[in-house]
């Protein structure tokens, strides 16, 4: 068995010298592959937050994704179309520069999340699943029926948003600018999970009654943790929206929350890396498998089902012990 | 809007909301006894629809096509207890979560593979396809009506089986303690296989009866399956007085909502905004619904 920190090492190692041999190689497909794996692993590093670390299980979670893909999509679309987004106190008609556009999808994100945790959090256990469920499919059925951004058929954004100094349509400098938000975000959720708060959310999943007998309040925690993690899901759907330049209610979809958790066991739950190494999984066999069959949901669901019941631990998990104790 | 729209908008919503018990009342059945949240009800649902339609298209009997429902999602319903959903009750929720999820990607594809994409039609029988004169001059269509007696003969049967047989008393026995009920010689397993199977069968009926008056199609369980967590987290988890209650009012707000609220906005919008603005507020109102219900009762109205 290694220890985390080298399979961590391995991962990252392999993220950056993928894309950049498909770059030499001239394959700008597997460059975008590997840009999908970045963004869908930042989703997950979000995920995971809550999931792994506070132990609270969203099956929600696309809603601050699909958020932080409409604030793209909504600011992006008035740029393009040159139609104010606001025209009191002062005309501003969007943005096409990717740092503000993430700005706004961090902060819906964290807003939204701050409603649903509120609410949610006032349950516990199979409740919360379910709530979260439902306030994610609110989102969902409200883009679907709201028209003015495209309703059910989504919006297009026909050239990718600019980002200062680096031309965004080129596959390997996109890759770059998700890989070093993907990195930097692990590096801040890594300080969180060793902060104070951290290990007092830890301490929350582990023993509820503990943490409160040491005077800590846990729905503070859990909602603090859950606020995070939508900031960062929504910061990735943003990514995930001008990857595709495409935003559509499917987005919001309980199927795309359903597949963020999926990222997050697969690789490993309340593992630092596990949402990169369960992305990079899912995003490979969606592409290998696809290839060999229409069907291939059927063996991405027999291959779930076998980790579910006979691999606990994902395959972080399987490769590496834990650091330190545990 | 007229008394008569009204009252017709009235049936409707409680012909969705008694097709919603059916669906949920097998969900709650399953968390109450075995503590089991099982995503891949609504395939059961789905796998009932199909079973039904394509029977009835074989034999030409609508009958007939609700029997292979009820016995086809029976079966699968055992199947995927004894082979899957067995070795999960142990499991923390998380992992029942995942495998239930992964059982929706196999059902899906593989009905998608045997049936293909296209949606398959299943007829209303002919007995049943005029409409109806109720008192006060509303003119309804039989098998909407049909479909409300049978749902409610359907909970009123489940309220007796529960209530009165050796099946309940059992039921209800593993509801309040597992060890002491295997103590006494219950064959505890075989009593969650037949639990699980009676939800099973329940919405792969519901399945049938909805899908002759929708289209029979892959994906058709998935929307169920949501408005039936809505519903027993509403009702209470585990509560089958609850799912019905829950999804009455479920059904009601949800078709109630689609017809009031554009005519609301529309007393102060114009029509064109009142429609978009009430409509897309009509499809988060069960959500709203449910939220309400939540911050007044964290554990539901029967839980």
């Amino acid at each position: 068995m290694m220890r985390e920190r080298t399979v961590n090492g391995i991962v990252l190692a392999g993220l950056w010298l993928i894309p950049l041999t498909a770059w030499l190689m001239g394959a700008p497909f597997t460059i975008t592959l590997a840009t999908k794996v970045a963004i869908l692993a930042l989703a997950g590093v979000g995920l995971n937050l809550a999931l792994g670390i506070g132990g609270l299980v969203s099956l929600g979670h696309a809603a601050f994704f699909g958020i932080g893909g409409y604030a793209m999509g909504v600011l992006a679309s008035h740029a393009q179309a040159f139609d104010p987004i606001l025209t009191a106190p002062f005309e501003w008609s969007g943005t096409k520069s990717m740092p503000v556009i993430w700005l706004f999808a961090i902060v819906a994100g964290a807003l939204a999340a701050l409603v649903i945790g509120a609410l949610s959090l006032r349950t516990s256990g199979v409740y919360f699943i379910m709530v979260t469920l439902a306030f994610g499919q609110m989102f969902y059925y409200f883009a679907i029926s709201w028209p003015a951004y495209g309703g059910e058929d989504g919006l297009s954004i026909y050239v990718r948003n600019g980002f200062p100094g680096l031309n965004t349509l080129d596959p390997i400098q996109f890759f770059a600018i998700c890989a070093v938000v993907l990195m930097a975000v692990l590096w801040l959720v890594s300080r969180i999970v060793a902060s104070p708060f951290g290990l007092a959310l830890n301490a929350a999943r582990q023993s509820e009654a503990r943490v409160r007998a040491v005077g800590l309040e846990p729905y503070r925690l859990r909602l603090i943790a859950f606020v995070i993690s939508g900031a960062i899901t929504g910061l990735a759907g943003a990514l995930f929206a001008d990857l595709n330049r495409f935003v559509s209610p499917v987005m919001f979809s309980w199927q795309m929350s359903g597949e963020l958790i999926v990222f997050v066991i697969l690789g490993g739950v309340g593992r630092l890396f596990g949402p990169v190494v369960g992305a990079a999984l899912f995003v490979t066999l969606e592409h290998w498998l696809g290839g060999l069959s229409d069907y291939w949901h059927i063996y991405l669901g027999v291959l779930l089902l076998l980790v579910v019941l006979f691999a606990r631990g994902g395959i972080v998990g399987a490769l590496a012990r834990r650091d330190g104790h545990d | 809007m007229t008394g008569v729209l009204f009252a017709e908008q009235v049936l409707n919503g409680l012909q969705s909301g008694i097709m919603l018990f059916l669906t949920a009342a097998g969900l709650t059945l399953v968390f109450g006894v075995m503590g089991l949240i099982n995503l891949a009800h609504g395939s059961l649902y789905m796998v009932g629809a199909f079973a039904a339609a394509a029977v009835a298209a074989w034999t030409g009997s609508f009958l007939l096509g609700l029997v292979a429902a009820l016995a086809a999602a029976a079966a699968a319903g055992a199947l995927v207890e004894v082979v899957v959903i067995r070795r999960l009750y142990a499991r923390d929720h998380l992992d029942q979560v995942l495998a239930t999820f992964a059982l929706i990607l196999i059902f899906s594809e593989g009905v998608r593979w045997a049936f293909g994409s296209f949606p398959l039609f299943l007829d209303i029988p002919d007995a049943l396809s005029g409409p109806v004169m109720l008192p006060g001059g509303i003119a309804y269509p039989a098998y909407r009506l049909m479909l409300i007696v049978v749902g409610l003969a359907v909970a009123g049967g489940l309220g007796l089986l529960i209530a009165k047989t050796r099946l309940g008393v059992r039921i209800r026995a593993g509801e309040a303690d597992r060890e002491m009920v295997a103590a006494l010689g219950v064959d505890i397993r075989r009593l969650y296989t037949v639990v699980f199977a009676l939800g099973a069968a329940l919405a792969g009926l519901a399945g049938a009866l909805v899908g002759a008056i929708q289209s029979v199609q892959v994906g058709m369980g998935e929307p169920v399956l949501i408005l039936a967590f809505v519903t027993i987290v509403i009702g209470g988890i585990g509560s089958i007085k609850g799912a019905l209650v829950g999804a009455l009012l479920v059904g009601l707000t949800d078709t109630l909502g689609g017809v009031l609220l554009p005519l609301l906005f529309g007393l102060f919008m114009a029509p064109s905004a009142a429609g978009a603005t009430g409509s897309a507020l009509a499809s988060m109102a069960i959500y709203i619904l449910m939220a309400g219900v939540l911050i007044w009762r964290p554990r539901g109205l029967f839980g």
